[in-house]
């Protein structure tokens, strides 16, 4: 175990000395400062900041859904956010693609930084930034077109292939990283929506992974599926992490357990604790944490 | 097993079957009407049916209904045209960017009342700005009246239509990096096309058997008109209702009038198939 707990984030440190790297600068300033949670962070792995939130709230009309969260999302790793129902774990996700620019009663507050860009900037495109965001849903949701058709959609759509064989080539990779390809090669130009629900759901993430994002966003995504479905999305993640970054949102702890590499526990739209998955379900720092852990509610 | 035989059990089982046969003869009943309206247009068209309704013009004497043909092909396919553009539009803004807006609210409400609102009173209106400023009846006067008549029916469609895609499709395409207008014209037209079309076409069918306002815009006319739109428009319906009350002491012109009635009737019933088929396809 090299788990280190970091002990100084609140002393308000320059983030611009942190990203050296010789000290874990940018992760020690937060999260939550002000509640004084320690983070957990496996040292023995090279981490990158991928997502940065700073002090978000959000607001459906005058009904708050996210209170002040403040969290750091790492490249290359599975970060879970755990929580019972309407806990605003989901509407967490969805600032991260700001998929809630889609609902027009939203008011956010807050800052979003991916790779160090402001997502809810003024020039910041969110088109551009769902190019860098891919998500998949709770409901696999293909298009009705077929297979092919379904995976190439997004390249298509932002002119990254020009000739067939390109194409052709970009939709076997994404279908051969989402563990997709051998169940499909021969039926390519049949509809999407033919195939089972996990493999509608890793037809979802090959198209999602088309376009190359450096984030995947998923929300619940195993919930509609079957165990043995559930078992190949997981091991799907725990390899797609190797080429991406995954903030997955689950109802299911032991899910959060298996294949999280950092778990963030929301409750009523507060952020109680985030730490090292094993930290996390070995010895939470939070008595709500530990008591939703434990199951006495939820 | 005494459940299965309880009275109360017994007694449901009759209300069911009651139930299940007063709702057969409800259907039944419609059914029989519609049968017997095609019977007898079938009866009593088919006798005056000949080429010469097709190619002759309307006469007192030995004429057909080519131009009458002619003139409603002209007018409701440019009214089915017209409207669709609007109608679509209208019925895009509502579904996908009005919303529960207080604009798209009273477009919403004012389309619900132009939708029920009664053919004459359309006529009359088109009439009173367009036929009486250009001081005589056209077809441009009956192609708008007709406009106005389809395109609160197209635009109802298309709004239900979209939103009957399921709001899972939208967001895949959003979070794919697709603008708005994107997923507006490839994901949810392509998923309520096959509605869309159903809507518009049994819009044109309606309007092609409109006569109220074409009596005070398009009126009608005995001469071909070969797209000549201001003049008056001949066409099926006025000619059908002229036939048979002012010309009714005219045999044949009533016999000629029966296979119109029988000709606009198929031509409807065919654009219920074709809308059938269409909405059929989409599955």
């Amino acid at each position: 175990m090299n788990d280190t707990t970091l002990q100084n984030f609140q002393t308000q440190q320059d983030s611009s000395t942190a990203s050296e790297g010789a000290v874990r600068g940018p992760y020690s300033e937060a999260p939550t400062p002000d509640k004084g949670q320690p983070v957990t962070r496996n040292e023995s792995v090279e981490e990158n900041l991928s997502v940065r939130v700073r002090d978000l709230s959000l607001w459906y009309g005058e009904h708050q859904a996210l209170d002040d969260i403040s969290i750091d999302i790492f490249a290359n790793t599975v970060t879970a956010l755990i929580g019972p129902s309407g806990c605003g774990k989901s509407t967490f996700l969805r600032c991260l693609n700001r998929m809630n620019d889609l609902i027009s009663s939203v008011s956010i507050k807050g800052l979003v930084e991916m790779d160090g860009r402001d997502v809810n900037a003024r020039g910041m495109d969110e088109v551009a930034l769902r190019r860098r965001v891919g998500m998949v849903f709770q409901k696999p949701n293909p298009f009705p077109k077929s297979i092919y058709e379904n995976v190439a959609y997004a390249p298509r759509m932002h002119d990254m292939v020009s000739r067939k064989a390109d194409q052709d080539e970009l939709v076997e990779r994404a279908l051969r990283d989402a563990g997709l390809w051998n169940e499909v090669k021969d039926k390519l130009y049949e509809p999407g929506t033919s195939l089972s629900g996990g493999q509608q759901q890793r037809l979802c993430i090959a198209r999602a992974i088309a376009v190359r994002p450096d984030v995947i966003l998923m929300d619940e995504p195993t919930s509609a599926l079957d165990p043995i479905s559930t078992a190949t999305i997981e091991d799907l993640m725990d390899k797609l992490k190797q080429d991406f970054t995954i903030v997955t949102v689950t109802h299911n702890m032991q899910q959060a357990a298996r294949v999280a590499d950092y778990t963030a526990f929301f409750h009523l739209g507060e952020m109680i604790e985030y730490n090292a998955t094993k930290q996390m379900f070995a010895n939470p720092h939070t008595k709500k944490a530990e008591d939703y852990i434990t199951g006495r509610y939820g | 097993m005494r459940h299965y035989t309880s009275a109360l059990y017994r007694r449901r089982r009759f209300v069911n079957r009651c139930a299940m046969v007063l709702c057969l003869l409800a259907a039944f009943f419609g059914l029989a009407w519609l049968v017997l309206i095609l019977g007898t247009l079938m009866v009593k068209g088919v006798s005056a049916l000949s080429l010469d309704v097709f190619f002759e013009r309307t006469r007192m004497r030995d004429g057909g209904l080519g131009n009458a043909i002619l003139g409603s092909l002209i007018l409701t396919s440019a009214a089915t045209a017209i409207g669709t553009l609007v109608g679509v539009a209208a019925g895009t803004w509502l579904a996908e960017y009005g919303g529960k807006s207080r604009l798209a609210r009273a477009v919403r409400f004012i389309n619900d009342v132009l939708l029920s609102a009664p053919s004459i009173i359309i006529g009359l209106f088109v009439y009173a700005v367009l036929v009486l400023p250009m001081g005589h009846f056209s077809g441009w006067a009956g192609i708008a009246a007709l406009t106005v008549i389809i395109v609160p029916v197209v635009i109802r469609s298309t709004e239900d239509m979209l939103n009957l895609v399921p709001t899972e499709l939208r967001e895949a395409a959003s979070a794919l990096g697709a603008h708005r207008w994107w997923v507006v014209s490839r994901v949810c037209y392509s998923g309520a096309r096959a509605g869309i079309v159903t809507g518009i076409l049994l819009g044109g069918a309606r309007i092609s058997g409109e006569t109220a306002p074409l009596l005070f815009t398009s009126l009608n006319s005995n001469q071909w008109n070969f797209f000549d739109m201001q003049g008056e428009m001949p066409n099926l319906p006025m000619t059908l209702y002229q036939n048979m009350t002012i010309n009714s002491f005219i045999p044949d012109l009533v016999n000629l009038a029966w296979t119109g009635a029988m000709i606009l009737t198929l031509g409807i019933l065919i654009l219920n198939i074709v809308a059938r088929f269409v909405s059929r396809q989409s599955h």
